[in-house]
This record gives structure tokens, sequence and C-alpha cells, in this order.
């Protein structure tokens, strides 16, 4: 099969205007006949289902969770990019497009890229009339600020809860369709299957989580938006249901699954406190425009700081290493994640970090502080202010800006970050890779959709902060809505999905059958054992920098895992009722089978590209090495058996209206 | 640590539940209590007992799923914390912890501490929202300047979760504080102004047919909310509701 992207000619600013322009409708009357289910209810799945039950689809939206508003795009903190250009800083659409381009270590698909910076001003718009609440000057106007690997302030926010208010804003628009009837809501229910009819999706099987019980639901189209995989590392800022189930499902019905290594290792995250730890916490990358990374100039320093000996405020000003802005003075501290998670690492590799573990750098506000108490103390007039009442005016400013990520933070570790630096360590957070999609985004199933983070499209090797919500919200709001039209259009005489088939019949079964497999199993570990032992795995082999050994080591070990799962796991309670580790079980069993594909596409490239570092491809000065002769690829994976028998085929990757260049932060 | 647990067990919807006590070992006071539940759970399966049925998602005090009643307070003894980021330093060792779910006629016992939540759901649905469609057509988002002190308090109501712990700690199990959240935030709002009648009334109506009870100025809401959601937002949704029943305009 060859891979065909169906990106529109013309000229890149144009695409998308002509393709919606010529791409086929379905008329109002014929809308009302044709159903579509949604998996997923974040950002992604919200705003779609919302959209399409609008345009008059009938829509059947499914979350694990008890509500929609509970999907983890909540927990998004930072902001929302949009090429607004309100501060007059030089931004535009193509800005945004380069940034995003360039950030993604130039694997990302261009036009892709380009529509995501043109709809992202209708993101803005859309979101302020639907009442989300973003932070506003004191003109009454929007606020921005400034992310990471970029050199403008586009970033709209709301406190440190962005994604919990634009999400509550999507979830209110899913509200007034639910009422009107034309979605209809599955919460607790998960989905475990696809059902194709023809070759065309046109339906799932879900399992009620309430009772246990086995459905079938059909439809003409199906949309997943469940999220990405992060959870494969066990450990990573995901909510503990974040899964890849759907998505690994669809796969196995024939979606190619693209860049599986491509995962993004946020810097700023709380660091680990020890072996009973379920997640990490993130810390908004937004702290870094006013936070000063940095650890301890001489080893010994560490070392008495580890051992609670030494206190941070003690170490004087030149025995610090402001590593980021030592090593980036243009960027600085607002460098891309994937460099920032890099710098870190290699600061405590070398011995130089700060916790009893080893494994955190400080994060540091006492110059904000300063800075901001200064600037308010002029602003109120106090002239000669003490430098009490300078920490006390900018602490309070400070508090207005990240007050809930202080609280957070305080929360967690019992220690005030506004009298003692923060300490952060790099964490899972986000996976650029997904299930490969075309222009419409859809999968290489027809009639099957991918969209948000569940997809591959957007982001390329490393996403830029503030970049997620702007995606989730796109395909689902502004994209999605239009394209899948396109191939309904062929639909509006097919009246109604029977659930009778035998195409049904036989998904169920099969679902009915690996239930049982697993309940049967009655071994001797819980579910946690083997996610954790998959999750020690990945971390150490497929995590922050891999190499050809490691990679090799682990495909194996991830294999070997996989066997004793399937002998030894040991589930209490029966599938008929609700049975939270029966759930957890069926989600580690993919992730098993997951985290083999994503060793063997990070073994298969040999290049390093955004979060994807590979120890044998770094420049003279450690940075990665991109090999665009060999390279410049999506690696998209067709299943056939074992994942790492899986076949590899290649959509290359065109730059038109952007250089390829060796990324500079410097 | 070591503790005394004492649980709410019950199979499901129908069976009679019952408190039951479990003795747990060797918690991290790092630990939160959400891990601390992990570590019995993993107990007890491998004693071949069934786990404790328990919701929670994010782990990070924001998706709103966690919902533990513990030693008779919602989300336990700290204040402005949900049941996950309460950490095990907040006890002692040795301490007896009990745990229950939330208790209200409008908040039924799924399983064990799992509730049905979905009354919250429907009185969104019966006007938690503002009609507009997601067509990306509307104006500019900077056409209609907002004062910054209004869309503070906007986001202040907005940062609601959901999770019903004002419920659960009011002896009336009123939901006014939830319901009080959302009306306020779009009151505070140009673009809320125009469906502001129906909405109070319509969410209000809901929030009385399931069966939630009224505020009666206990404010245990307001002590109990891990967002610390104002209880003078109660206070503006009566107006509200006054504004849009005293005078019928159609």
């Amino acid at each position: 099969m060859m891979l065909d992207s169906k990106v529109p000619s013309g000229p890149i600013a144009d695409k998308w205007t002509k393709h919606k322009n010529t791409i086929n409708v379905v008329g109002p009357a014929n809308k009302r006949n044709i159903d579509i289910i949604v998996v997923g209810t974040g950002l992604a799945g919200g705003s779609a289902s919302a959209s399409l039950a609008e345009m008059g689809y009938n829509v059947k939206a499914f979350c694990y969770q008890d509500s929609p508003r509970r999907a983890h795009s909540i927990a998004a903190q930072g902001g929302i990019n949009a090429a607004k250009n309100y501060q007059n800083d030089g931004d535009s659409i193509y800005r945004l497009f380069y940034d995003t381009v360039k950030g993604g270590d130039y694997r990302a698909r261009e036009a892709n890229v380009y529509r995501l910076a043109e709809v992202s001003v209708n993101i803005i718009d859309q979101c302020v009339a639907q009442g989300v609440p973003f932070a506003r000057d004191y003109g009454g106007l929007l606020d921005n600020r400034s992310f990471g690997g970029v050199l403008v302030s586009r970033t709209f926010y709301a406190r440190g809860q962005t994604g919990q208010q634009l999400l509550l804003g999507a979830y209110s628009a899913m509200n007034r369709q639910i009422a009107k009837g034309k979605i209809k809501m599955y919460n607790r229910h998960e989905m475990v299957e696809l059902v194709k009819v023809d070759g065309k999706a046109r339906g799932i099987i879900s399992r009620n989580l309430v009772t246990g019980e086995i459905e079938r639901h059909s439809a003409h189209a199906v949309v997943i938006a469940s999220g990405g995989y992060g959870n494969v590392f066990f450990l990573s800022t995901n909510a503990m249901g974040s899964n890849v189930t759907a998505s690994w499902k669809i796969h196995k019905n024939g979606a190619f699954f693209a860049n599986p290594c491509y995962t993004q290792i946020h810097p700023t995250c709380v660091p680990r406190s020890g072996e009973h730890q379920s997640k990490l916490t993130l810390m908004s990358e937004s702290l870094r425009n006013d936070g000063r990374i940095w650890v301890p100039k001489n080893q010994e320093d560490a070392e008495l700081v580890r051992q609670k000996k030494l206190k941070p405020t003690d170490i004087s000003e030149e025995d610090r290493d402001y590593y980021l802005e030592r090593r980036y003075p243009a960027f600085g501290n607002l460098v891309p994640r994937d460099v920032a998670s890099r710098a870190a690492k290699e600061r405590c590799d070398a011995g130089f970090g700060v916790n009893s573990t080893g494994e955190a750098v400080y994060l540091d506000f006492s110059s904000a502080i300063e800075r901001y108490g200064k600037e308010k103390a002029l602003i109120l007039g106090i002239s000669n202010p003490s430098s009490q009442k300078i920490i006390e005016l900018g602490e309070a400013v400070v508090s207005q800006k990240y007050g809930n990520l202080f609280q957070m933070y305080e929360q967690i570790v019992a220690e005030n970050p506004y009298q003692t630096p923060m300490m952060i360590y790099p964490a899972v957070h986000y996976t650029m890779g997904g299930v490969w999609v075309d222009y419409n985004l859809m999968t290489t199933i027809p009639g099957c959709y991918c969209i948000g983070e569940a997809n591959f499209s957007d982001h390329g090797a490393n996403r830029l902060g503030a970049s997620a919500l702007m995606q989730g919200l796109a395909d689902g709001y502004f994209v999605l809505p239009y394209t899948i039209g396109d191939y309904l259009s062929h639909d509006i005489r097919t009246g109604p999905i029977s659930t009778d088939s035998k195409e049904f019949s036989k998904a169920e079964e099969r679902v009915k059958e690996t239930l049982d497999k697993m309940l049967n199993i009655k071994g001797e570990k819980t579910v946690d054992y083997f996610h954790k032992k998959l999750g020690k795995i990945m971390w150490e082999y497929a995590g922050m920098a891999r190499n050809k050994e490691g990679l090799d080591y682990a495909i194996q070990e991830i294999k070997n895992i996989r066997k004793e799962f399937w002998t030894n796991v040991k589930i209490p309670g029966s599938q008929n009722e609700m049975n939270k580790e029966l759930e957890k079980a069926g989600r580690v069993a993919d992730f098993l089978e997951l985290g083999e594909l994503f060793a063997k596409d990070a073994l298969e490239r040999t290049e390093s590209a955004g979060g994807h570092f590979r120890e044998e491809s770094q420049t003279p000065e450690g940075e990665a090495l991109r090999n665009d002769t060999d390279f410049a690829f999506t690696s998209a994976w067709e299943y056939i058996g074992e994942p790492s028998d899986a076949i590899l085929h290649k959509e290359h990757l065109e730059f038109n209206d952007i250089e390829l260049k060796q990324r500079s932060y410097k | 640590m070591d503790l005394i647990l004492k649980v709410w067990r019950q199979k499901d919807s129908k069976a009679k539940g019952k408190i039951e006590t479990y003795q747990i070992s060797g918690i991290s006071e790092h630990s939160s209590f959400l891990e601390m539940m992990d570590v019995l759970n993993d107990k007890l399966i491998e004693d071949g007992k069934e786990p404790v049925a328990f919701d929670h998602d994010c782990r990070e005090g924001i998706c709103g799923m966690c919902s533990m009643y513990i030693n008779g307070q919602a989300h336990g003894p700290s204040r402005g914390t949900t049941t996950c980021q309460l950490h095990m330093r907040s006890f002692d060792d040795g301490d007896t912890i009990y745990i229950e779910p939330w208790r209200s006629k409008s908040l039924p016992v799924i399983k064990d501490l799992v509730v049905d939540r979905s009354a919250f759901d429907r009185i969104q649905q019966a006007g938690g929202f503002i009609s507009v469609n997601t067509s990306g057509n509307t104006q500019d988002a900077n056409a209609i300047p907002i004062p910054k002190d209004d869309a503070d308090k906007a986001f202040d109501a907005a940062a609601c979760i959901g999770c019903a712990a004002c419920v659960a700690t009011c002896k009336n199990s009123s939901a006014m504080l939830f319901v009080a959240a959302k009306v306020s935030q779009y009151s505070y709002l140009p673009q809320g102004e125009v469906e502001a009648k129906d909405r109070v009334v319509n969410m209000v109506e809901q929030m009385d047919k399931e069966g939630f009870g009224n505020c009666t100025n206990t404010g245990a809401c307001e002590v109990e909310c891990p967002k610390g959601i104002s209880l003078e937002y109660i206070a503006r949704m009566n107006r509200e509701y006054v504004k849009a029943t005293l005078v019928k305009e159609k």
C-alpha cells in the first residue's frame, strides 16, 4: 500500500482554503441520517463532537471517565498559541508555522502545520465567544506570554489552568448538543475494538465500565480522539487512565502507526520522591518565563545540597551554573523542551543534581521576584523601597501569574517555592507520534479518523509549548468537521448501519475471548507489577537518550514481560461488574505491544531528531544531529503480528517553504 | 507509617454496604493518599481479596474525579486540596483513618467509594453554556474589552472542578455552590449576558429536580471546596435568579 498524504496542490498559504472550497459537502437534510462515533472527550474529541453535532450529524461520544469534563486536557496548564500578533511583536501565521516546523526539528508535514497556524486565530475568537475567561490586562484586552522555542509572545492563558478552561468551553458546547439530543453521551464506557464492514470503519465494541456489559455501536465513521500513550512509561504526567487502547485497536485493524518513538520528555516536572510514586506532576513551562534554571557550579556544593547540609539560598551567585543561559544565550531558559530536558540530564549525570536522588535541578524565582517588586514599587510611587517591601510586592506579582502552580508544588514537596528554589526534573509528558493520518485526518482505514494527540500530524519530533491545546481544538473545531464531509458525502444513501452483521458478532467474540483469557490466567502478579516493569525498561533504554544496544535489549525484554503477563497476571473479580483491575489489565496489555514497536522505531531511526536522541548521532557539543539525507521521512508502521515485525512505510517529507537546517537556539 | 483503615465496602448500587477494617504498614509520608490506597489494593489482591474501587484520574488536583470522605471531611483534613493531592504527612503513625464515599441521595454509590455524579452533567446541560456555534466566524477576541477584575472573578468561579465535595459536606446536600460557580462565571462576562435569565432559571430548576437540597448559608461548602470557590457566588446566583424571575418579560 502506498501512503498518500492527500496534500492539496498550490501555494502553501492557499491550500486549506482551496481544499475547503473543492471537497464534497453533505447537505443539511442528509446530515441528519448520518451517525459518527467519537472516542474521547478531551479538547480534540470534545470540540469535534460539539461541532459535528452543531452541523447536524448524530454523534455518539465515549469516555472512560464519569464525565466528559474529566479528560486529561483539563490538566494542561500553560496556554494556547495563536498568531494574533496582539503584542505587535512581529508575529504572523508564517512565523508560527516556521517556529512549529523548526521546533519539531523538521519532521512534520509542512501543509498540516501551516493549516494549524492559519486556524489558530479562530480558536481564540471562538473560545472568548464561549465564555472562556482568558487572562486580560488592565485595559480589558487579552494578555499574552511567551513559551519555549519562540521569540514572540503569542500564548493566551487562563492563569495556570488554561487546559481546564478550554476543556470546560468544549464541554459546555457539548452539553448544549447533548441537551438537544444531537450528542448521545456514553460516560464510563471504553472502546475495546473497532468494527470494519467491507473494509470501512463502521462501529466499535465498547465495555460499559459500570456493568461490564459488552456493547455494539455502529456509525458511518469513527473518530479516535483518545490522547497520547505516554503511560507506556508507567510514570508520566498523563492521567492514570490515559491509554493507547483505542489507537492500538485501530492499528491492529489496519491503521498505520507513525513515529512511535517521538516522545516529549518535559523539563519542568516535580522530581520523583520514591518507589511508591504512581505518577509525575508537571509544572507549567510558563514558569521558565520568570524562573532561572541552575545547578551548583562545584560538585562539592552539589554533594552537600544532596545531603541537606547546604541550602540553595546559601550558594552565592558566582557559584551557580545557569547552564541554559550559558549554553544558549539567545533563548536562555526558554529553549525548546527537548533541549532543556537533555541539558538537565547532562548536568545531573555529571554529578550536579540537587535532591537526594541526584535527579533534580533548581528553578529559581528570586530574580523575578526582585524585578517585579521594583517595577511595582515604581508604579505605586514608593521611593526607596526596602528589600523586604520589594520582595513582598514581587511575590504578589508572581503569585498572580503562577499562584496555583506554586501552591501545587508546595502541596507535593512541602517546601515554599517563594522562599527556596523549586526542584524540577524531566518527565514523560506528551507523545508526538501516533496514528498516521492524511491531510484530511483520515487514517489508513477508510472512514476511521484520528485527531488531537492520538494522531502524529503536526509536531514532528518535538512539540513546542502551548501547541497541544492549539492542535486539539484546531482538529476538532475547524479541520475534521469539514474534511469528514468529503468522505461522508458518499454515504448519504447508505442508511443506518446494522449491528447484527457477522462483523459485529466476530468483533464482540474477539473481545469476550480476550477478557476471559485474561481473567482465567489467575497468576501471581498484579497488573501494576507488569506496568512498572515495562515503564522501567522504557525509561532506561528508550527515554531521554537511546542507543542501539539498549534498544535491542529493550525489544527482547518487553517480549519477555509480555509473555510473563499473559501467563502470570492476577486479576481479581469478574467481567460483569465494575472491575478497575480488569480495565487496567486491558490497557497494559496494549502498552506491552506498543512498547515493542516504540523501541523498534527508535532503533531504526539512527539519527537524532527533537525528542528522539540517539547517542550515536550528536554534534561535538552534544546537540542532536539530524540526518536529512536518510531520514527526512515519517515512519508509518503496518501491523502484521508481532509488534517488532511491523512493516515500515515511509512518507517522505518535502520542505518547500522552509529551509532545512540544523536547529540552533544559541 | 503504620495505619488502620476503616473503608466503606459496597458491592454495587443495590447491595448493602459496611465498613471493613484493614491494617497497613510501611507507608511513606511522602506518598499521596491515593498511593497509599494503591498499596492497600496491591495487598488485597495478593491476599486474594477484592481491591477497593475508587475514582481517580489526573492525580494532580484538576480533573475532579477523586472523591473520598476521609475522617468525616470531604477530601480529608487539608484545605484547598483534593484527595489525590493530600499527602500522608498530614497523618500520624498509628492513626485510624475512616474512608467513605460522598453521601447524598443525588449521588448514589456505584461501588465501594465510587459514586454517580451524572446529576452534575445534567445540570450543566440545562444551561451551563453560551449558545454560540463553533464556526470560528465569531467577532475578534479583542472586540469586547472586559475589565480585568470581571475577567478575574469569572475565572475564580470557573475554577470549579465539579468534584461534588460541596454536596458531600453540606448538611442539606445542596449543590448550590457548584451551580452558582457556573452561573456566576457567565454573569461576569458580556458574552454570557444574552442568555443569563434562562440560564439561571433552567439550571436551578434542574438542580431541584435532581433532589439536591437548598442552601442555608452554613458555608461548609466554601471551606471544603478544593478550589476555594467563594460563598459569595451563591449570593450572586440568588441575585441573578431574582432578576430573572421577578419581572416576567415574555
